[in-house]
């Protein structure tokens, strides 16, 4: 029995799908409340962050996630501090900053590494990888649903989530931090140019069919996760790029929700 | 209880106090600094000086009329949900506000109100589904910022007429803040005038004299007080 889960815990494409799957379900979910709070554009543009975290981490030899991950918590604080102390809509500075650590990252990462930390490279994913994967994103869901009441009701007016005793600031640097978890994780999938959108067009494609909050989380989720089944699958098979093809899927799961928009 | 603002800017040395049952109505211009009280009261923003409540009162609030975006996916359900679990007391609170309607049937309400979207509902019936809200919990105290904005005239008088219900029945403390003196003088015993300090405080009749609404509003104010029989 252990034998045989092995020899197929050791078919490198399976773990690929697996992982990439189940990154895909978390970013899914994750981004349905990125795109009630209107943080779309900051969602795309904060995984450019995580570039110039690679880069120091690979001149480092540190493991290019914990790199990425320690830009991105950079990255969220401020965007964080910067929601909390202004209602000055972020987009434009956080447009800016984020391009700039992009360009930054661009000139620090050693060539040979460049096109994998942009574009993702799910092959290189180990069954480790898989089983952090997949800890990290159960992780998630655990503390969304603790925090997920405070994000909804933080959109829909503060003043009305902080007088039900809600903490909102508290909340909000713990979903900022599981994005940039999410975003991390999915660097493997998509790499930096592209993880963005697999966190936003699920939701994207989600909100287009639902009317109530339960569905469009679950469908994002789902439709995260079939967008890197179908990308990683198919990519493997054709010998492509998974995360051009992954992003591409959700894009057609966007599509195909599109003229059922009420 | 009372309130001091270490920048002065916004609020100077209110000082008041509320009893149970009371309806108290906060008027003033613009700016004057009346949600900002509100928000103090709840503990929201930092301030000087002391408020304080009776021990364990439950305090609701419904801020300012505020947009919900139409493509929100959050049915009414949800949102009640978020603030009470158990679907009876949910139906009993909505159909105390007016939500439910004999006419239209509990099918109506289950199908375009409990799983409309919030951003989808009418100016009157999302100020319904906010008091609902509020008083899901049973509050002691209800503070509500300008509770009629944008609801035409037969609207503003069933909300006002609910809310005077609601009054009646579980004895809440309702502090309001109105633009409209003729609300004042009919549903509120209690008015406290408000330009970033206090003017008036006390019985409407006896405290919204002209020199008041001058000091207020400036200029020639002046309200016609008709009696309702």
């Amino acid at each position: 029995m252990s034998a045989s889960i092995n020899t197929r815990m050791d078919n490198p494409f399976l773990v690929q799908l697996i992982s990439g799957t189940v990154i895909g379900l978390g970013a899914g979910y994750l981004g349905a409340f990125m795109v009630l709070r209107r943080m779309s554009l900051v969602g795309d543009a904060l995984s450019h962050v995580a570039l110039p975290g690679i880069a120091v981490a690979l001149l480092f030899g540190i493991n290019p996630f914990l790199g990425a991950f320690a830009a991105l918590l950079l990255g969220i604080t401020g965007v964080w501090l910067l929601e909390k102390n202004t209602t000055l809509p972020s987009e434009t500075l956080v447009g800016i900053f984020f391009t700039v650590s992009l360009a930054l990252g661009i000139l620090l990462t050693p060539q040979p590494e460049l096109l994998e930390a942009l574009f993702g490279d799910i092959a290189n994913v180990t069954s480790s990888d898989m089983l952090i994967s997949g800890a990290l994103v159960v992780a998630m869901f655990i503390i969304m649903v603790f925090i997920s009441r405070g994000i909804v009701l933080g959109t829909i007016s503060k003043d009305l989530a902080q007088s039900t005793g809600i903490k909102l600031g508290r909340n909000n640097y713990l979903f900022l931090l599981l994005v940039a978890v999410i975003v991390a994780l999915g660097l493997k999938v998509a790499g930096t140019l592209l993880m963005g959108s697999l966190v936003i067009i699920p939701a994207a494609a989600a909100k287009n069919i639902s009317q109530n909050l339960s569905s469009y989380t679950k469908l994002s989720a789902l439709f995260g996760a079939i967008a890197s089944f179908i990308g990683i699958y198919f990519a493997g098979w054709l010998g492509l790029p998974a995360g051009a093809i992954v992003v591409l899927s959700a894009g057609a799961v966007f599509l195909v929700t599109l003229p059922f928009k009420r | 209880m009372s309130v001091g603002f270490e920048n002065n800017q916004v609020l100077e040395n209110i000082s008041f106090e509320t009893q149970k049952g009371d309806v108290l109505a906060i008027v003033g211009p613009n700016g004057a600094g009346k949600s900002v009280l509100f928000r103090a009261l709840l503990g929201l923003i930092p301030h000087g000086g002391k408020v304080h409540w009776n021990k364990d009162t439950k305090i609701s609030y419904i801020p300012q009329k505020f947009s919900i975006d139409k493509d929100l996916p959050l049915s009414v359900n949800e949102f009640l949900k978020f603030k009470e679990k158990n679907h009876e007391k949910i139906m009993t609170i909505v159909k105390a506000v007016g939500l439910y309607d004999e006419q239209h049937g509990p099918h109506h309400l289950e199908h375009h109100i409990l799983k409309q979207r919030v951003g989808w509902l009418s100016g009157g019936q999302l100020q319904r589904v906010l008091i609902a809200w509020s008083l899901l919990e049973k509050p002691d105290v209800l503070l509500f910022d300008e509770p009629t904005t944008g609801i035409d005239i037969g609207g503003e008088e069933s909300i006002y007429n609910l809310l005077h219900k609601m009054k009646e029945q579980h004895g809440l403390t309702i502090l309001l803040i109105s633009h409209d003196l003729n609300i004042v003088y009919k549903y509120a015993n209690n008015v406290l005038c408000l330009n970033k300090e206090m003017i008036c405080h006390g019985a409407p009749s006896a405290v919204l004299d002209s020199s008041a609404l001058q000091k207020l509003y400036g200029g020639d104010v002046s309200v016609y007080k008709h009696s309702h029989g």
